[in-house]
């Protein structure tokens, strides 16, 4: 669906994208983690041919989007990271316009409309304002607007961002859908979880570029271990304290607020800091997750 | 919760893809316009009362009441009443503000507030066909506003030839040649603070001094210089003209040729600011 080689986005002298290569199978969905600024948004706006590639060769559904872009638009759904709703109109009235702009005959466009409400629980709002709506209900209608064109592939940037953790669920709950129905998805962002969930394949972006790229399970397996303990110490302690734990496990990572061993068997690692007489305020054996792999692969955290 | 049907499966050829290829594509442009109509429909009762209210309200106080010192106390050019002078200069400058305004705060709200500009430039809409959408339908406010202002002109009696019909299209280009240029500048801005004085400096003076309210031929001779290259000047004589059924084919050829050029000007800067600001 998408393959890209040597892709750069530059602004001027701010180089956004610094030479990436990916390719996107057809029903796959594919994931873009990394910290705000990472390139994310950018590679984006290219593959949603609204942005010109600046070196490099793109090629999304076999077109390349310089001299296709309309075509290719045509085809694809994406949710931007900004709502672009209008508020003062209704519900409905944004899918309709909306299907519009594709040239759907309006009839179309209103059988759509109504399983697309259905779909993302809007039903019994479709002629109020958008205005009101809450955040989640914004998103949902956003993802609707991007489906009404019945798109093969469909972006979604950050499609959770700055929603709760009910409204995200239920996000990820319709996205799962689409994607158990073969719509390709390409997804940004900075929220592992959510790339844990949704992402068959995932690219570790910064600054740029492309950290690693694998499935999630297959990142952490390469690039942590199993099982990680977490510490908290009393504030101000945590130097001195990793001062003593060090030579206890291959790795660890001093955070400001905790500190991470990473070992295959986080039990037995918590059991020999207590032998050391040392009591953490708080500790907890968790699995590695993807934030670990970032943290591995730049020495920062995903979102700070 | 049941998936919608067009997503566990495309629509059958026969329901959708067959229906689209018989009908002919709506090009791309007509499709950016039809969002301005839907919008329009929430607020199209307010602004057909201001379109109707507003001719009523100035030729009723200023063509009738101050008309009447006007006709007492001076020698009419042309041997005209006031309000047959005054009228068609306030329709050509009611096209040049509602051009005007129409092309600053919904073009910045456009890229800015709304972002129903970047809404279209995610479908096969591009930037010019963002661009004409927006331009035609400010043509299509203006055709409305400039209709009802040519039909309570006529209810006042200051339509005194059937040329008059024309003053809608040239009433249209006058506001276009202010449209155009101005949605470029408007593509420009980051914040809404040089629309004010462009109104200010701009448009509240064209308004007065170009020949709307009395002949040029009252300024000093080189304000009178500056009147005649003005836009507005051109748009009030072509109107006057056509309302009046005082024709002067060279004149007013040369009137509406220099609004023409004006708006194609302003269309292809729009093109390239537009494109600059939105295409990044």
């Amino acid at each position: 669906m998408v393959t890209a080689q040597g892709l750069v986005k530059k602004f001027e002298s701010f180089v956004a994208v610094d030479g990436i290569d990916f390719e996107i199978a057809q029903g796959e969905s594919y994931g873009f983690l990394g910290p705000n600024g990472a390139g994310k948004t950018s590679t984006m706006r290219m593959i949603a041919c609204m942005s010109p590639v600046s070196e490099g060769t793109l090629r999304v559904l076999g077109m390349d989007p310089a001299t296709d872009g309309p075509r290719i638009r045509g085809r694809i759904g994406l949710v931007p990271q900004e709502d672009t709703l209008d508020l003062e109109l209704t519900v409905l009235d944004n899918l309709m316009i909306y299907g519009r702009y594709f040239d759907l005959p309006k009839k179309v466009i209103r059988e759509r409309a109504e399983n697309l409400l259905e779909f993302s629980q809007l039903t019994d709002r479709a002629h109020d304002k958008v205005e009101p709506l809450s955040g989640g209900m914004k998103r949902r209608l956003t993802i609707a607007r991007a489906l009404v064109s019945n798109p093969e592939l469909l972006i979604l940037d950050e499609p959770t961002t700055g929603l709760d953790p009910q409204a995200r669920h239920l996000l990820w709950d319709r996205l799962y859908r689409l994607k158990l129905q073969g719509v390709t998805l390409v997804i940004t962002t900075h929220y592992m979880d959510e790339a844990e969930q949704l992402c068959d394949r995932l690219a570790v972006m910064d600054r740029g570029r492309f950290a690693a790229e694998d499935s999630p399970v297959a990142l952490i397996a390469e690039h942590s271990t199993r099982e990680v303990v977490e510490l908290r110490f009393r504030a101000g302690t945590h130097d001195d304290m990793a001062g003593q734990l060090d030579g206890l496990v291959e790795r660890m990572e001093i955070l400001p607020d905790r500190i991470l061993l990473y070992s295959d068997d986080g039990d037995s690692i918590l059991d020999k800091v207590h032998t050391m007489g040392l009591h953490p305020d708080a500790s907890l054996v968790r699995r590695s997750t993807l934030e670990d792999v970032f943290l591995r692969l730049t020495g920062r955290t995903l979102v700070e | 919760m049941t998936v919608p049907a067009q997503i566990q499966s495309p629509l059958p050829a026969t329901l959708d893809g067959g229906r689209e290829r018989r009908r002919m594509a709506t090009p791309p442009w007509a499709r950016a316009l039809s969002y301005w109509l839907y919008q329009y429909k929430r607020t199209w009762r307010g602004s057909v009362t201001t379109s109707f209210l507003y001719p009523v309200l100035y030729l009723s106080a200023m063509g009738v009441g101050l008309g009447s010192l006007v006709n007492h106390h001076a020698h009419l050019v042309d041997k005209v009443t006031y309000i047959d002078f005054l009228a068609p200069g306030l329709l050509a400058g009611t096209a040049m503000q509602i051009g005007g305004n129409e092309a600053m705060y919904p073009v910045m709200g456009a890229i800015k507030w709304v972002r129903t500009y970047f809404a279209m430039l995610a479908t096969p809409l591009g930037a010019i066909d963002v661009l004409i959408g927006h331009l035609a339908w400010i043509a299509l406010r203006l055709t409305g506003v400039i209709a009802i202002y040519l039909g309570i002109m006529a209810l006042f009696g200051t339509v005194h030839s059937p040329f008059a019909l024309l003053a809608i299209p040239a009433g249209v280009i006058t506001g276009m040649a202010f449209a155009a240029p101005i949605a470029a500048f408007a593509a420009t801005q980051t914040n809404d603070v040089a629309f004010s004085a462009l109104y200010r400096f701009g448009l509240i003076p064209l308004f007065l001094f170009s020949g709307t309210f009395f002949p040029i031929s009252q300024l000093p001779g080189w304000l009178q210089a500056v009147a005649e290259a003005t836009p507005l000047y051109h748009g009030v004589a072509l109107c006057r003209g056509l309302t009046l059924g005082q024709l002067a084919l060279g004149p007013d050829l040369a009137h509406a040729a220099y609004l023409i050029v004006l708006t194609a000007i302003g269309f292809i800067a729009a093109g390239r600011t537009f494109r600059r600001r939105l295409v990044t």
